[in-house]
């Protein structure tokens, strides 16, 4: 429990690579019988059956996110998030959540740059509630006064405790020097100024314009047979309107290069590395991906890892990755070293960064990379019935298509180390935007 | 934001031992919640091999994935006096290297099928995992069975590897004005446990830990008669007997380190208040935690009633503290409290709030010390005890879905001294509890002599380190 924050705090900081590894995971190994669905009202789903647990997890996502916050507005999806349990329908705040924690259902709403999500897990005993609950949720959220205060103030107090955190502010000078003028560069969390505007019509707003069927895609798994999800989907998504209605979103152009240095006292330093990347539909998608793992997406065995931490113990953590946005597609690396070594550690990863974009991975390090990210995909994602959800969804949102499970081990095979020396050359050339956050000299 | 389970893999791949200590404690509070598992899941098998060691075979066939794990029961509350950090710092060591296996081969290994693995330190216990196709757990348990016996560390590899526990130690304490208060008052909760000195250890102590202290270390505790090898997934049980005897029945017993008595808790005499401020606090914050029985030291039934107690109390937003401080006085942000029972000495029942903008600290603990007595003076409801007792059985169905979770219950609970039957029988009695039940726990432990208040305030530099 008290521990929770420091999960938050590190998710802070991950944000972006997470979203990396998303991209990832949509590819597979194991054969995984994969039904498309298609409800009367025409809500489509992949659904894995699987009756070995007496779980249903559905998990779904409207294109959107906090690039629809209406100017002036940021922070109403993060706000949002917090708000579709908080009173639905005739049910208001505390009586929802009485009800729906007696119904023993586990549910979460996120929202990313690009999507508002939301995750449902229910014991198969209690899902017709546990559906007809999750319906008045995304249909009919209330949006009371006195709820909205309450999720305001909690929002204010995370946004007071980020001015203070070494990683937060890191983050948040990062958005602005990677994506300037770009709506990903708007604060997502809200700012002090928003949170006194943002109220139930501008939440409401957001939900008419986002949630639609025309953008929506669902993943199912669990003990749910095709002609019950077709009630589901239908009870759940059918009556939200057939197209969303979002403000296009520009491609992001990003000129690195810059060094950004924010002082604050704090005994250890965050260090954080942006150049230009590549989107995940791009044609050297994996690729980079494999170029990235070498450098400093492989676990124990990157260049990074070892060079930063195994060689010289500069660090407890370093890593790179490829960040694939709808619109942006970013290469990002980072640690956190004492301040005195910031210097050191900061010559150690772009030596690293200029020496892969020079000589790229050796063959034998491509081999391995190959290996492990066929490999790692069932051990991942496999192993239970909401990472299985999760990985629907994804394939769906990147337009992967259904037979990509199969085919995904191929394309990675098929990368040349002429390949990847060519786009780790591409990928990695630029001059890195360095920002730093800690204390300088001492 | 993304989900935490994508995120947190993601940060697992780049950061070893990164569950080590605080997210340890955590989980070991979840433990408990979720021991129901049983009662609806898979038939666990147990056994013992020749040299001590206890297996336990956690079958799920529904992906080609085996999670393996190897749990001593050591943790930083068995480290000798003035050798803070040392169990965690050797668990950073066992990844260098043995007699035949070269320092990151092990690693190598793993990363080559595109398995995962990591380690972690508790107060208590102190484990090793793989994440693994089928096809190659011979070779993780060939592996895991050499380190227990064959460690080999040499200065020039572990030394930067100190560097790394510290830096760690930076991430997770020094740079965080909450965790160094958590510190202090952990410090003064416990008068004489060990529980009282962080599991990453003092700075000061980490600095002069060496090779000898890591081998002396290892040598008392690491043998396979202090060990619990838990594998959940895509394996039969007697395939498991079959390679376990193969491997890690070929360890010795290599120390015997008996019974495991560290210093106990005299009875608690009196209140302790801690104040500390940091320029770096925006929002402050009020922490209480008391000195409770855990589930392996509470009188019959005491534990299970705590930990209804605690969802009553403080567990969800419609948990007693929330509506009170939060939706109805409007005076906090967030507030709650906890019960984290998976311990194998005394532990703690924890109380926390943060004041809404304007409020002040002092409103928010009297506003706790007011719901805190009126359940002492008339006590919880049945209605309020059977949601408390069905969420917390609702949550052990769900950990049946992921084998990674069934494998930890299983794992920290046998390692503070649960047995096989404890774990199955956990929904059974946490059902059983009854608002009498309760309302006693609470009346006995909830008194402020057990407790330590602290107070995280923004102020000047104070917690600077000096010279």
């Amino acid at each position: 429990m008290r521990f929770v924050s420091l999960f938050q705090f590190r998710l802070a900081v991950l944000n972006v690579m997470a979203l990396a590894f998303l991209a990832l995971t949509t590819s597979a190994v194991r054969a995984v019988d994969i039904q498309t669905i298609v409800s009367d009202k025409g809500i489509k789903a992949l659904l894995v059956e699987d009756y070995t647990v007496p779980l249903i997890a559905l998990s779904f996502s409207f294109k959107g996110g906090s690039t629809q916050d209406a100017k002036g507005y940021e922070g109403t999806a993060q706000l949002l998030t917090t708000m579709l349990d908080e009173g639905a329908g005739d049910i208001p705040s505390q009586k929802l959540q009485e009800i729906l924690e007696d119904n023993g259902m586990s549910y979460s709403f996120n929202s990313g740059f690009d999507r508002f999500s939301g995750s449902i897990k229910t014991l198969k005993t209690s899902a017709d509630e546990a559906f007809k609950l999750t319906a008045l949720m995304i249909n009919k959220p209330r949006f009371d006064a006195e709820p909205i205060e309450r999720m305001k103030a909690a929002q204010f107090n995370r946004l007071k405790a980020q001015e203070t955190n070494p990683q937060a502010i890191a983050s948040k000078a990062w958005n602005e020097a990677v994506f300037q003028k770009h709506p990903y560069a708007r604060p997502s969390q809200g700012t002090f100024e928003t949170l006194k505007t943002l109220d139930g019509k501008a939440l409401e707003d957001y939900r008419k314009r986002v949630f639609a069927r025309d953008n929506l895609v669902v993943g199912v798994v669990g003990a749910i047979n095709p002609d019950e999800l077709k009630a589901v989907l239908d009870k759940v998504f059918g009556d939200l309107p057939e197209k969303a209605q979002l403000s296009p979103v520009p491609e992001a152009t990003f000129e690195s290069g810059e060094d950004i240095h924010i002082e604050f006292a704090t005994p250890q330093t965050n260090i954080r590395v942006a150049m230009p990347g590549i989107k995940r539909d791009d044609p050297d998608f994996y690729t980079a991906y494999l170029v990235n793992y070498v450098l400093g997406g492989g676990s124990f065995s990157s260049r990074l890892y070892s060079e930063v931490r195994e060689k010289r113990g500069l660090a407890y953590g370093v890593y790179s990755y490829l960040g694939t946005y709808d619109s942006a597609g970013i290469v990002g690396a980072g640690t956190a070293t004492r301040n005195e070594r910031t210097k050191q550690t900061l010559d150690v990863i772009l030596a690293e960064i200029a020496r892969m974009a020079k000589e790229g991975p050796t063959p034998e390090e491509l081999e391995k990379a190959k290996k492990y990210i066929i490999g790692s995909y069932a051990i991942a994602n496999l192993d239970t019935s909401s990472k299985i959800a999760g990985v629907l969804v994804a394939i769906q949102e990147a337009n992967l298509g259904i037979d990509y499970i199969d085919k995904r081990a191929d394309y990675i095979r098929a990368v040349t180390i002429e390949d990847a020396k060519r786009v780790a050359a591409k990928l990695l050339s630029a001059k890195p935007t360095v920002i730093t956050v800690g204390q300088k000299g001492s | 934001m993304l989900s935490t389970k994508v995120a947190v893999s993601a940060l697992f791949l780049t950061t070893a031992a990164f569950l080590a200590p605080q997210t340890f404690s955590a989980f070991a509070s979840e433990t408990a919640k979720e021991q129901e598992t049983l009662k609806f899941g898979p038939k666990v098998t147990s056994f013992e091999l020749d040299n001590g060691l206890q297996v336990v075979v956690i079958p799920d066939r529904r992906a080609p994935v085996v999670t393996h794990m190897v749990w001593y029961k050591v943790g930083s509350a068995d480290e000798p006096p003035g050798k803070s950090g040392i169990a965690h710092y050797l668990e950073h060591l066992m990844f260098k290297g043995t007699k035949t296996t070269k320092n990151g081969e092990f690693s190598a290994k793993v990363a080559e099928i595109g398995g995962q693995e990591n380690a972690f330190t508790s107060t208590d216990y102190t484990g090793y995992f793989q994440r693994i196709t089928p096809e190659v757990l011979e070779e993780m348990m060939r592996l895991e069975a050499d380190r227990m016996e064959n460690l080999v560390l040499t200065n020039e590899i572990i030394l930067p590897e100190r560097d790394v526990v510290q830096e760690e130690r930076n991430a997770r304490t020094e740079n965080n004005p909450g965790s160094l208060l958590r510190e202090a008052m952990s410090a003064a909760l416990y008068q004489n446990h060990h529980y009282g000195i962080p599991i990453i250890g003092w700075e000061h102590e980490v600095n002069a830990l060496d090779k000898d202290d890591a081998i002396a270390f290892y040598d008392k505790f690491y043998t396979p008669n202090n060990a619990i090898l838990v594998v959940a997934g895509d394996v039969e049980p007697d395939r498991v007997k079959e390679l376990a005897i193969k491997t890690y029945g070929k360890v010795k017993r290599r120390a015997e380190p008996g019974e495991r008595m560290r210093p106990s808790e005299p009875p608690p005499r009196a209140a302790r208040r801690l104040s500390m401020s940091d320029h770096r606090v925006r929002t402050p914050s009020f922490q209480r935690q008391y000195l409770v029985p855990s589930y392996r030291l509470a009188e019959k039934g005491e534990a299970e009633a705590l930990e209804v107690l605690s969802e009553i109390f403080g567990g969800s937003t419609t948990s007693r503290m929330y509506r009170e401080l939060v939706v109805k006085q409007k005076l906090a942000s967030s507030a709650g409290g906890w019960y984290q029972g998976g311990s194998y000495d005394m532990t703690e029942f924890g109380v926390y709030g943060s004041p809404r903008n304007g409020k002040t600290l002092d409103d928010v603990e009297a506003a706790a010390d007011a719901v805190i007595a009126e359940l002492l003076k008339n006590g919880v409801t049945e209605k309020e005890v059977k949601r408390a007792t069905k969420k917390l059985i609702n949550s052990a169905i769900f950990s049946q879905d992921s084998q990674a979770t069934l494998a930890r219950i299983y794992g920290g609970s046998l390692a503070i001294g649960s047995t096989i039957e404890q774990i199955e029988s956990w929904p059974q009695r946490i059902g059983a509890v009854t608002v009498d039940d309760v309302n006693k726990a609470a009346r006995k432990f909830l008194k402020l002599k057990r407790s330590v208040t602290g107070h995280l305030l923004p102020g000047p530099r104070e917690t600077a380190k000096e010279g």
